[in-house]
């Protein structure tokens, strides 16, 4: 375990959580969450559970994306808030 | 007013669950609890009782088989509530 | 709701790599024995690839090819393969999902029996999140408007 990797990949995962919150447009926050999964696939990776990260991958990173952006594209695209 | 609320409520829950995060074991500690009471027998017994040579697989698969099965069942329960809330029926 | 692409750059590489992310799938599901992988990976990959063929052709093209009729079998057989693995230790004197009883009935021994029973779970496992996460998709892409069983007959005059 090398902890200033794992200290970056924590941080860009932080950096992604946080503007997929405040972003206004919701297909930019599908993007992020995307983003989100895959840092912390990497942060998985890295810490020796592999087979977590790979289902992160194919889960979090790759279907449920796919899910988001065919929920938005059938409700509105810019939040209300 | 309602913000500063919300950041004060963060504010205490980071710092409850970062104290509470000092109580857990560190990290690949080979004398951590859940080390020592049932992963050595199956790290050492896993290949020659079921042959599978990724011990992940074989926990999840063998040993804790009705795990695997119920969480199948949740998937399967997550897609027939999804058809029935939203497919109408066909006119 | 989804147009069929019309750029020549999206519709190629598509059509290249649909049949490489499906053997793919099959790769992580053979090879969960050895390295990380098994049903649910392999199952989520395959369904991305239906995803993908949502995408680059329209939905009509994907119903052609996985129709609602296989698609609801295909929901219930994996959990069947699963419980019915189950039943059948249960049925030869074991525990349920005692898969050390199935050398009875199968050509080898019980840790054989084991290796090869997971191998049928995980395809139990794999047919079932591919087709639940398949009909999620199409259900929350077109908010479930679309008619299954009705369309199929008159697929010949496909209107967009």
């Amino acid at each position: 375990m090398i902890w200033q990797l794992n200290l970056m990949f924590l941080f860009f995962a932080v950096i992604a959580a946080v503007t997929a919150v405040s972003v206004k447009d919701l297909l930019s926050a599908v993007v992020l969450l995307g983003a989100f999964s895959f840092f912390m696939c990497l942060l998985w990776t890295e810490m020796g559970a592999v087979d977590v990260a790979f289902t992160e991958a194919a889960v979090g990173a790759g279907v449920n994306t796919a899910f988001f952006v065919a929920a938005v594209s059938k409700t509105t695209r810019r939040t209300k808030d | 007013m309602n913000k500063l609320m919300g950041i004060l409520i963060a504010t205490i829950a980071l710092i409850a669950l970062l104290h509470g995060v000092e109580d857990l074991p560190k990290w690949a500690d080979p004398n951590q609890p859940a080390s020592v009471h049932v992963s050595p027998r199956y790290i050492e017994r896993a290949v020659e009782e079921t042959g599978v040579s990724n011990v992940v697989t074989a926990v999840l698969a063998d040993y804790r088989g009705y795990d695997t099965l119920f969480e199948t069942a949740v998937i399967f329960t997550a897609g027939v509530a999804v058809l029935m809330l939203l497919r109408r029926p066909i006119p | 709701m989804i147009r069929e692409q019309e750029d020549i750059i999206i519709q190629t590489i598509c059509r290249f790599f649909i049949p490489f992310m499906q053997v793919y799938g099959l790769y992580v599901l053979v090879h969960g024995h050895g390295s990380p992988g098994g049903g649910f990976q392999g199952g989520c990959i395959f369904a991305a690839s239906f995803i993908l063929m949502a995408i680059l052709y329209d939905l009509s093209e994907v119903k052609r090819r996985f129709s609602e009729k296989l698609n609801v079998v295909f929901f219930s057989l994996g959990v069947f393969i699963f419980v019915g693995v189950g039943w059948l230790c249960l049925l030869l004197g074991g525990n349920f999902l005692d898969y050390g009883k199935l050398s009875k009935i199968l050509p080898a021994d019980p840790v054989m029996a084991r290796y090869y029973s997971i191998a049928v779970i995980e395809i139990g496992i794999q047919i079932t999140v591919m087709a639940i996460m398949v009909s999620i998709f199409v259900d929350l892409l077109t908010g479930g408007e679309h008619e299954g069983a009705a369309e199929e007959e008159d697929a010949g005059s496909n209107s967009k």
